[in-house]
């Protein structure tokens, strides 16, 4: 019997086949998983905040309002302006303070840091990025609090300076990677390119590479700033928590994220109060959603110019 | 010929002139006592095969090699009779006062008025120039390179957005404006399709005179063609440099001759 002889036998079916379809549907179903997760947190929280929209809310009130009193019983009010001021002024200085940390850090390591330098800053960037949210809270309030009363001569330490601080901070290290990855993704052809035409290493940097990866790192600060937004612990520790529409960087605020986490153990479910609660999870939801959103559509260069 | 013969004789001193050059990537030694005299005002072509140290070479005569950071030089480099090595040389003049051009087009993704205008904007800072006389030598740059009537109607476009024959032609114009004594180009058509490559080599030819040019290349016909003296490499030793017509009719070395001929490289 000669090889000629053999009959064709294409269609069979071996283990490694079925072993690849298997793989298929599992590694199908854990794709699948992160929309089905998603949309499963989405229907959760509106099916608990809709309630107040349709029936308590008053949108005007809601959103424009600066008293926030869930608690009284016979004239509640829920104004969230305070609240999203409160958020929005922390996030803010947040920022003033993560930006020039985390874009110089960024540029050092990604160009100017070499061989074990580089790796052990990105190690440690990762380890600041690992600290959990309570034990920033914790320097918040046993570190900065005293530290700024006897700073700034001021009553109360923790308010928009003390969680400004600390969410910067705490941004500071995610911020730091996408930037880094964003300088890393720039062609190294282009400073050589300026470097042979006479460019001193700072104008490489700034005519050539961040002109470049301008996208990337407009999207670096817009994680940085979903980040402190949605942040809770730290800021419910280090604000002060005090409803407040803030005139200073010295007044106590309190955050939306922070209300929801104080309050929602002391309500009765389906109570007005604790439906208010998750109206206030729809709205970072939405925000939150926005933001990532529009990092991620602006790293990927849909939006160039 | 003959005004070559005549364009050469009137620049017989050196641009560039290596003593004893010796050169290292960590412990790899690439260039072995390489003693050049490349002439003023002419094309030098450096040939040889893969990994011969013409780019290593090419690549230190401005220093670019340095960004690699392992590098490691012995002997000396003059360039216009100055050592580029020195201690008290400013690495921002030489390369103003060297221009290159690589092998794959590096345009910067920035417009193609932008692009021209890099270097020269780069070295002028103190004395402002007015975007009409920016629009001017811009201009000037482009004819030169045989560009100006295919971009004018799109300067704000990005010089990334080129083919790869303007891409490079945009390359060699945004050295002019800063007027280098001394171009070297490593491979400069080898990303180039034929039509491509003969119109950047047409636009080299048209340089020399202008410029002293050294030009490596992998192409033993463009050497041929396009360049007046010929620097044949093996092992990161300098074989021979002669006139280009010499070298290609009657080489002096047998490594030389076998290597034209194609039997190795």
């Amino acid at each position: 019997m000669n090889k000629l002889s053999i009959q064709a036998d294409f269609d069979r079916r071996d283990f490694d086949w079925y072993l690849d379809k298997l793989m298929q549907v599992i590694v199908f179903l854990g794709g699948l998983s992160a929309i089905v997760f998603i949309l499963g947190i989405f229907i959760f929280i509106t099916k608990e905040g809709i309630a107040f929209i349709f029936d308590t809310m008053d949108p005007v009130e809601f959103f424009t309002s600066e008293y926030w009193y869930p608690a009284d019983e016979d004239d509640p009010e829920y104004g969230i302006l305070a609240l999203i001021a409160g958020t929005a002024s922390v996030t803010g200085l947040a920022m003033v303070v993560a930006i020039p940390f985390a874009l110089g850090a960024a540029i050092y390591i990604g160009e100017f840091a070499t061989g074990k330098t580089r790796e052990f800053l990105k190690i440690l960037v990762e380890l600041l990025a690992a600290i959990p949210s309570v034990v920033w809270g914790f320097i918040g309030l046993s570190i900065m609090n005293p530290l700024i009363i006897k700073l700034f001569d001021v009553s109360v330490g923790l308010n928009v300076l003390n969680a400004g601080i600390i969410l910067g901070l705490m941004a500071a290290p995610i911020m730091v990677s996408i930037a880094e990855d964003a300088l890393k993704a720039v062609p190294d052809r282009y400073r050589e390119a300026a470097e042979a035409m006479g460019a001193t290493r700072w104008q490489v940097i700034y005519k050539t590479v961040l002109p470049a990866a301008k996208n990337g790192l407009l999207g670096a600060v817009l994680l940085g700033i979903g980040r402190a937004f949605g942040e809770t612990m730290a800021v419910l520790m280090a604000t002060g928590h005090s409803i407040n529409l803030p005139t200073s960087i010295f007044d106590s605020v309190r955050a939306l994220t922070a209300t929801i986490a104080a309050e929602l153990g002391e309500t009765a479910v389906g109570s007005d109060h604790y439906n208010a609660l998750f109206t206030i999870g729809i709205f970072l939801f939405a925000i939150t959603f926005i933001i990532n959103l529009s990092a991620d559509l602006i790293v990927r260069g849909v939006r160039k110019g | 010929m003959n005004h070559i013969q005549n364009a050469a004789t009137a620049h017989d001193e050196p641009v560039i002139q290596t003593r004893k050059l010796n050169l290292w990537y960590g412990d790899f030694q690439a260039l072995y006592d390489i003693n050049l005299n490349i002439r003023k005002g002419i094309i030098t072509s450096l040939i040889g095969p893969s990994g011969c140290g013409k780019s290593t070479f090419l690549r230190s005569v401005n220093r670019i090699n340095e960004r690699l950071g392992y590098v490691r030089i012995e002997g000396s480099i003059d360039v216009m009779k100055q050592n580029v090595y020195a201690p008290e040389v400013e690495l921002v003049q030489v390369r103003k006062q060297i221009g290159m051009v690589f092998q794959r087009p590096n345009p910067l993704p920035i417009s193609i008025r932008d692009n021209v205008l890099f270097g020269h904007n780069l070295h002028n800072r103190d004395q402002k120039t007015s975007r009409s006389e920016q629009d001017d030598i811009m201009e000037a740059a482009l004819r030169q390179v045989l560009l100006w009537d295919k971009v004018k109607d799109r300067l704000n476009h990005k010089g990334t957005s080129l083919s790869l024959e303007e891409q490079q032609k945009l390359c060699i114009a945004r050295l002019i404006p800063v007027k280098p004594a001394l171009l070297l180009m490593d491979e400069p058509c080898s990303a180039l399709d034929p039509k491509g490559t003969e119109a950047v080599e047409e636009l080299i030819w048209e340089l020399r005179g202008d410029y002293s040019i050294l030009i490596v290349t992998h192409n033993m016909a463009q050497a041929r063609r396009a360049s007046e003296e010929c620097i044949f490499m093996l092992m990161g030793k300098v074989v021979e440099h002669t006139s280009t017509e010499q070298m290609f009719v009657t080489p002096k070395q047998q490594q030389t001759a076998d290597y034209i001929e194609g039997r190795y490289g």
